[in-house]
């Protein structure tokens, strides 16, 4: 680049805004670079801080007002058990909702409506859903305050969105020829759809659900709505337990003053959330890459 | 596309009609869950209404649910809320659309292939996350030259910049590359630099694409909730436009840190601390609302204009 600047011959016009050229595309790529580096930092800090309080008792202990006895072991199951729970939610009725959106559904108005009510849901504030999951599931339904059952049902209503937005994408990038090859010889629709069009679909909508599963696990301010305990020493034994969280649990420990908390056990806790969460989201790109 | 039915096998086509009302409804869910949002919202929100006037709440100056004496004057909260979006704007949009500029306009597709994934982690990494990281580690390094609180809006305001970067660059840069070439390269053709492309061709034609990744953005950074819980306080306080540096360094609080502590609090039950809850929640939904209509609105002109 320098080169340039210097082999331009005459010195007025054509220098000055080669060097502006060259000056934006340094602003632009450090603008870029900007976000990356600075979570990288932090997430460098956190890791040297975590280092001697992430061990084994602290994975398998229950939380303990003593920084070196604290452990995180019922937040991790509870964690845990709601993605279960939301999965087993989530991928029926989004897969439902895109294929009938992207296979049934003509180009009406119903079928814009339903549209952009998706992606405005899409949109909506997490604690919304919370107040939604409180109001429903608590107050109307009586499911109990923070319980397994009413995490996982209000999670579900939050990620769903995402999840049918990611398996429409999926449906629709199926070749249009595979489903006529399948009508031609005789194949219904529903025949079609669960022959030929889910199948070839399939890595793709389970990559997204995995995705939004990885959003699922760091959503705080739902569980806080339904008043989910921030601390629970136990593992949850049925889906009307109480449960906690990890991010709730990190949450309750960053209000600690101690230091041994602040940068050590909740360090701790930063870097299992996260090792989970990279866990699941290299599932989800290890399936894409192998049916891509 | 309809497909052509050469089934006269009836309980093949019955089977299948059973399969399109069930997939039907799974798609209907999603209105309901918007009728359902609205209904809890407005159900407790009219009861809170009963008890404290609309007009006491949009208008008064003091937000206190739950200390003597009590007030429910949301301006407080909106303002700490509009504090936080402003602050993360200025972080975010530049960024993001400098970002968007680079990715679209100069990025080779290698560098592409790994920055845009890159740049995803920071919208995926969990917000509780990024709170802990402002309170523990950016204040103290802003504290070493800046008089702040321990509790600060600008931290939070950083922090949430980040988080929402990704949203600018990559809603703006779908926009840019659907700038079709021949515009740029007319523009290369006039003897321009790819300085003057990006600015004065690209980003131009791409406008409703970046206005609506620009609105998307901070819509939510209003609805955003644990970072600025964690990191901004809970101290509501009305902006005093005459001192916006104090605004930044003090702590503030929005409209959703307020329902963070009431929903931690005690005040589970039925009054009108609780009820608050939801009046203040509907309030951060319409705006929210309001803003995501708006951005899809827009954008879906840029896409009618270079189908």
């Amino acid at each position: 680049m320098a080169a340039d600047t210097q082999d331009a011959p005459d010195a007025g016009f054509g220098q000055v805004s080669r060097t502006k050229d060259v000056a934006f595309r340094v602003l632009a790529l450090a603008a870029t670079l900007l976000g990356i580096v600075s979570l990288a930092a932090l997430l460098a800090n956190v890791a040297v801080d975590a280092v001697g309080w992430l061990d084994w008792q602290f994975l398998t202990n229950p939380p303990h007002p003593d920084p070196y006895a604290a452990g995180y072991f019922p937040a991790l199951v509870g964690s845990i058990a709601i993605m279960l729970l939301i999965a087993l939610i989530t991928f029926p009725l989004g897969v439902g909702a895109a294929v009938y959106l992207e296979e049934y559904a003509d180009d009406g108005y119903l079928t814009k409506f339903i549209q952009l009510n998706i992606a405005n849901l899409a949109g909506v504030p997490s604690v919304v859903y919370g107040l939604l999951g409180l109001g429903l599931f608590v107050g109307l339904l009586n499911l109990g305050y923070g319980t397994v059952l009413v995490a996982g049902f209000t999670v579900s209503l939050l990620i769903l969105p995402i999840v049918i937005i990611s398996a429409q994408e999926a449906i629709r990038s199926v070749p249009d020829s595979q489903r006529q090859a399948s009508y031609g010889m005789g194949a219904t629709k529903w025949q079609t759809i669960r022959n030929v069009v889910l199948p070839r679909a399939m890595p793709g909508i389970m990559t997204g659900t995995i995705l939004a599963l990885g959003r699922a696990i760091g959503e705080t301010a739902p569980l806080i709505m339904i008043a989910a305990p921030t601390t629970v020493f136990g593992i949850p034994n049925s889906l009307f337990s109480k449960v906690s969280a990890m991010p709730l649990q990190i949450y309750n420990w960053a209000s600690y003053p101690e230091t041994e908390f602040q940068y050590g056990v909740v360090a701790a806790g930063v870097v299992t959330l996260l090792v989970v969460l990279l866990t699941i989201n290299s599932i989800a790109i290890v399936i894409r890459n192998r049916y891509q | 596309m309809s497909a052509p039915d050469f089934s006269h096998d009836a309980s093949r086509t019955a089977r299948g009609t059973v399969f399109r009302y069930l997939f039907m409804l799974c798609a209907l869910l999603s209105i309901l869950t918007t009728v359902a949002i609205v209904l809890t919202l407005l159900v407790d929100a009219i009861d809170f209404f009963a008890q404290i006037s609309v007009v006491d709440f949009l208008t008064g100056t003091r937000w206190s649910p739950t200390n003597d004496p009590i007030a429910f004057g949301v301006l407080p909260l909106i303002s700490g809320t509009l504090v936080i979006t402003i602050g993360s704007a200025m972080v975010a949009l530049p960024i993001g659309l400098l970002t968007a500029i680079y990715l679209s306009e100069y990025a080779s597709e290698r560098r592409r292939a790994y920055l845009k994934p890159a740049l995803e982690v920071l919208a995926g990494v969990p917000t509780v996350v990024y709170g802990y990281f402002a309170l523990v580690y950016v204040t103290p390094a802003l504290d070493t030259f800046l008089p702040l609180s321990t509790f600060n809006a600008l931290s939070a305001s950083i922090m949430v910049g980040i988080m929402i970067i990704p949203m600018v660059s990559s809603i703006s840069e779908d926009a840019m590359s659907a700038v079709p070439d021949s515009l740029r390269q007319a523009s290369y053709g006039l003897g321009a630099t790819k300085y003057t492309v990006s600015t004065s061709v690209v980003v131009p034609a791409a406008l409703s694409g970046i206005f609506s990744s620009f609105i998307l953005a901070l819509s939510r950074a209003i609805g955003e909730t644990m970072i600025v819980a964690i990191a901004a306080g809970q101290t509501p306080r009305l902006a005093d436009v005459t001192d916006p540096a104090g605004l930044f360094l003090n702590s503030i609080q929005t409209m959703t840190a307020a329902m963070v502590q009431i929903g931690t609090g005690d005040i589970v039950g039925q009054g009108v601390a609780y009820k608050s809850l939801f009046a203040v929640g509907l309030t951060l939904f319409v705006i929210t609302f309001i803003m995501n209509l708006v951005s899809e609105f827009v954008a879906s002109r840029y896409r009618e204009v270079y189908r």
